[in-house]
């Protein structure tokens, strides 16, 4: 937070010197919030592409103080979520709902522990595609919640702001994602899963 | 499948027998939250550039064939911010660098809808819409560049008549000098202004020798221009319509050799009833080019 601080003051200064490293800090966060909200990936570059060519545009017309003021975190969180809404309707009506559930992510994987066994890194492969693939099941207002929260790693407080939501529901939709996610991650454990009822968000 | 644990826990797949290991570990809340951490992606790698591109905080460039033959052409989301001759890729990068001051990058080809209407705009067409990024330049040398895209394909203009017709009739100079840094060539057909005594003048471009040749190209006369130039005459009346022109405008080109009446002033000509040319506006620049 602090360099995104010292970010914004570069960018009420100079726009056009500092706006590059506002690309290079944040490109990455917001292609992840689009492609996890999204599911596709060709979708998910042109969102955040978008986002940050809007965030220059605005930034532009700011005057320095109201530059200097902004959290650029949730700031640019929120112009990727309106982004990503829009283009998931989009993408909603080219498709008939039937076929969501095969789009899972292709390309890039993370990097594996190099212990780790053939058999393990394909199992740790499937899961990531697995809770994608379970992340894109929820609804829409849960999965912006869980995505900015735990994907992206905002706190409650900055969720709330970026998504313009109530902490209370912040945290609500959190706990209920959270607890989707884990039953449609096992579902023949409805049972157990249904027990996680204490976890926290 | 054997099942082995791994990072992180969740992992999992409907076929699996024995489920009680998944069914400890997903029911941990860090796990499930370490792992939608995990989903974190890298930004593809064009993403930066394609936004840098756009906002205009970076260019691309390629090759498009000219009259002059190869050119390199460098474009951001703003429209086209430099044209020059292309041979040595590393000269031209180098060229960009030292004026414009942004990165450049070289792709395959120019996007089709600008290569088509640069295309069209060298084939004469001046309705056909180029956007320019003309920014970081005064105000007065995106007049004189604006004032040069008025001239027709295959005629000429003094620089006087670029100076007068921008408000600022004695900065004949400092016309020639703002046509010199002209960034995009060709486009901004600063070849189409010449010295009012008909002299080709310079070129940015590769020289007076470059300028005649893409002045040929768009079909003018050179050895007729300069023999008009040399005789004297300046302008060129229609003994018909009484209208009189600079002698490269379209108008004066259709006069038929019976009816032309050349002059070596415009006073002259309107002295003997004929009126300037609303087209060139022959006017403009009188003065100084009489």
């Amino acid at each position: 937070m602090d360099t995104d601080l010292a970010l914004a003051a570069r960018l009420a200064t100079n726009l056009d010197t500092a706006f590059p490293a506002l690309v290079d800090a944040h490109a990455a966060r917001l292609y992840t919030i689009a492609v996890r909200y999204l599911g596709v990936p060709g979708d998910a570059e042109e969102v955040a592409q978008d986002a940050l060519v809007r965030a220059y545009a605005a930034l532009a017309g700011y005057d320095a103080a109201r530059i200097r003021e902004l959290n650029l975190r949730p700031w640019l969180a929120t112009i990727t979520i309106n982004l990503a809404r829009n283009r998931r309707r989009r993408i909603a009506d080219r498709t008939p709902p039937v076929r969501l559930d095969p789009l899972v992510e292709v390309g890039w994987e993370p990097s594996t522990p190099a212990r780790m066994s053939p058999p393990a890194v394909a199992e740790r492969h499937e899961g990531r595609r697995e809770l994608a693939r379970a992340l894109l099941g929820l609804p829409g207002p849960m999965r912006e919640a869980l995505v900015l929260r735990y994907v992206d790693g905002f706190s409650v407080s900055e969720t709330a702001s970026a998504l313009a939501r109530p902490e209370g529901t912040i945290k609500a939709q959190v706990h209920r994602g959270l607890a989707l996610l884990r039953r449609s991650l096992t579902p023949q454990l409805d049972v157990q899963a249904d027990s996680a009822g204490e976890m926290t968000a | 499948m054997t099942r082995t644990r791994s990072q992180p826990k969740i992992a999992t797949a409907p076929d699996h027998a024995a489920m009680g290991p998944i069914t400890g570990s997903t029911n941990r809340p860090d796990d499930l939250i370490a792992a939608l951490a995990e989903l974190a992606s890298p930004a593809p790698e064009r993403l930066a550039r394609a936004v840098l591109t756009q906002v205009g905080l970076a260019d691309l460039w390629a090759e498009l064939p000219s009259p002059l033959g190869a050119i390199g052409v460098a474009w951001n989301g703003r429209g086209i911010s430099w044209i020059d001759r292309a041979g040595d890729p590393d000269l031209l990068a180098e060229r960009f660098e030292d004026r414009v001051g942004r990165p450049l990058h070289r792709v395959d080809r120019v996007p089709e809808r600008l290569a088509r209407a640069i295309e069209a705009r060298l084939a004469g067409n001046r309705r056909i819409r180029i956007p320019l990024d003309l920014r970081g330049h005064t105000e007065f040398e995106v007049a004189v560049w604006l004032k040069a895209l008025e001239i027709p394909r295959g005629e000429v203009r003094p620089y006087g008549w670029i100076a007068a017709e921008i408000g600022h009739p004695k900065a004949v100079r400092a016309v020639g000098t703002a046509l010199s840094h002209n960034p995009v060539p060709l486009v901004v057909p600063c070849h189409r202004v010449v010295r009012s005594d008909g002299s080709i003048g310079q070129y940015s471009l590769g020289g007076p020798e470059a300028k005649r040749t893409v002045l040929s190209a768009e079909g003018l006369d050179l050895v007729e221009m300069e023999s008009v130039a040399r005789s004297g005459f300046r302008y060129l009346g229609s003994a018909t319509t009484h209208v009189v022109c600079l002698p490269t405008c379209h108008h004066a080109r259709r006069i038929t050799d019976r009816h032309r009446r050349p002059f070596r002033s415009l006073n002259l000509a309107m002295r003997e009833g004929f009126r300037p040319c609303r087209s060139c506006r022959p006017g403009s620049g009188a003065a100084l080019a009489a």
